[in-house]
């Protein structure tokens, strides 16, 4: 792969918060994304949607380096998140290097993945313990706080299977929170949720959009919730950007006719 | 054909055997613990990512399941003089039963490994967990309870194992009972008595690993 095109790193003063350049990634024949260009700007919100396979999961996955990337450069920041410079080249990052630009990503799943065998509070104070070095007591109070903030101070001492699937969501964001992410990624958060606690996770991702400037990048079904919070909203069709803007003009007077095809046919399933 | 049951040579040779099972169990004991430390490293060893490592140590792991213990042990014993390393029947007993059982126990542990959800590591990898506590802290904790009921046959296993120490001399409860059959010419009550012994210390074993799997579970709150 010839990386030579791709600038070491991007200028500093008006970088974009995330930069894909050209990306792809394939398993074996199967293209997911095909040559994707896609600017995040700081503190900017950017729902993906799009029908399944049609790569928005990968997207959030290959920025928190959950998937390799087989052509192209991700920038975050204006530096390269999966290749380093070295010679006045780019080359893939070693260990070091992902660990450095891991620590200003943050991700919540859809299956929640919270570890079983800790509490909520235990939960969200393993990063900030393990890997920032903070004292229990720092972190607890960092930890008790977020919990706090998504409603969850009063379950902090049960393990995630006494909780509801709304309420191991909270807590995965408070503990995604916890390491104090300058991207938070949320990868179709409320899709194994029931109905009616949709609207508690929603909530608290509302509340981190008004209060907080972080930016984020969030896959969703959602269309309502979506077009509510988003700056922008993307449309991947088959590993590509097929239409993106600002969601008045997106829901409201879509151009492309796969756009509009699809939009159709999120209505008449709701 | 009638068996000649002496009870008072039972009780005679009893505290010998007694005595001997405590070597018995010693053996056991240190041998799995040697398996178990070993069969972690093997299993660990697999998922390096290192090819020549990682295939070297497959391939060692599948001799060992492959050949018989007994060939081991007298391997270790009596061929490793010849190449200048000369170990005690003890020594070499242990090495020879903790090398063999760990080939067993590395496969029990990759199962409880691999039985830990993929949402975990990447839930490590999204926190910028380092590998060794992504497995220190998240993936073993949750491995163990899948890997108990196999750990435990295998303990029981080790245990079953250990008269075959007795082919190079190592003091433990059937060479106890061999030499008092070379004794005393009488070898019903020794042998029926490491028989009923073994059963005495095997049977409760199950139930106790059954018991043990319910505590970590309850323990790590799963």
């Amino acid at each position: 792969m010839d990386l030579s095109a791709y600038p070491l790193e991007l200028p500093k003063d008006d970088c974009p918060m995330v930069r894909f350049m050209n990306v792809t990634k394939s398993y074996g024949a199967l293209v997911v994304l095909d040559n994707l260009n896609l600017d995040i700007q700081r503190g900017e919100m950017v729902s993906v949607i799009g029908p399944s396979g049609s790569g928005k999961t990968t997207v959030l996955r290959m920025l928190m380096t959950l998937e390799t990337i087989n052509g192209g450069v991700i920038y975050v920041d204006g530096q390269p998140l999966t290749h380093m410079a070295r010679n006045g080249r780019l080359v893939p990052a070693d260990e070091a290097h992902l660990r450095r630009m891991r620590a200003s990503i943050g991700m919540c799943f859809q299956h929640f993945n919270l570890f079983p065998h800790m509490t909520a509070l235990e939960n969200c104070m393993e990063g900030p313990v393990q890997v920032l070095g903070l004292s229990k007591a720092e972190a607890r109070a960092r930890s008790e706080e977020l919990l706090a903030m998504v409603g969850m101070i009063e379950k902090k001492d049960q393990h995630p299977s006494r909780l509801s699937g709304g309420q191991q969501q909270r807590v995965a964001i408070a503990r995604a929170l916890a390491m104090r992410p300058r991207i938070m990624l949320f990868d179709e958060v409320t899709s194994a949720l029931d109905p009616e606690v949709i609207g508690e996770v929603t909530q608290v991702i509302r509340r981190l959009v008004a209060e907080h400037d972080l930016t984020m990048l969030m896959v969703t079904h959602q269309m309502g919730f979506a077009r509510d919070i988003s700056d922008r909203i993307c449309f991947f069709y088959r590993g590509q950007i097929e239409e993106q803007g600002p969601p008045e003009q997106f829901f409201t007077n879509p151009q492309r006719e796969r756009t509009k095809q699809f939009l159709r046919a999120v209505k008449d399933a709701d | 054909m009638i068996f000649d049951w002496k009870w008072d040579f039972v009780w005679a040779i009893l505290p010998r055997l007694l005595g001997a099972t405590l070597n018995t169990l010693m053996a056991a004991g240190i041998g799995y613990a040697i398996a178990l430390v070993l069969g972690l490293a093997f299993a660990l060893s697999q998922r390096t990512g290192w090819r020549l490592v990682t295939s070297m140590v497959r391939e060692m792991l599948e001799f060992i399941r492959s050949t018989p213990l007994v060939v081991q042990i007298f391997f270790i014993f009596y061929v490793g003089p010849q190449i200048g390393v000369t170990l005690s029947p003890w020594v070499a007993g242990m090495i020879a039963i903790g090398l063999h059982y760990s080939a067993y126990l590395s496969e029990v542990y990759r199962a409880g490994i691999e039985a830990v959800p993929k949402g975990q590591w990447e839930a490590c990898r999204a926190l910028n967990m380092s590998t060794r506590d992504t497995y220190r802290r998240i993936v073993l904790p949750q491995a163990l309870p899948h890997a108990i009921p196999g750990m435990g046959n295998y303990l029981v296993g080790i245990f079953k194992d250990t008269p075959m120490l007795s082919v190079i001399g190592v003091t433990e409860l059937m060479q106890t009972a061999n030499a008092i059959g070379s004794e005393t010419y009488r070898f019903l009550e020794p042998y029926t008595l490491v028989g009923v012994i073994f059963l005495a210390l095997s049977l409760p074993t199950a139930g106790l690993i059954r018991l043990l799997e319910r505590q970590v579970r309850r323990k790590l709150g799963l």
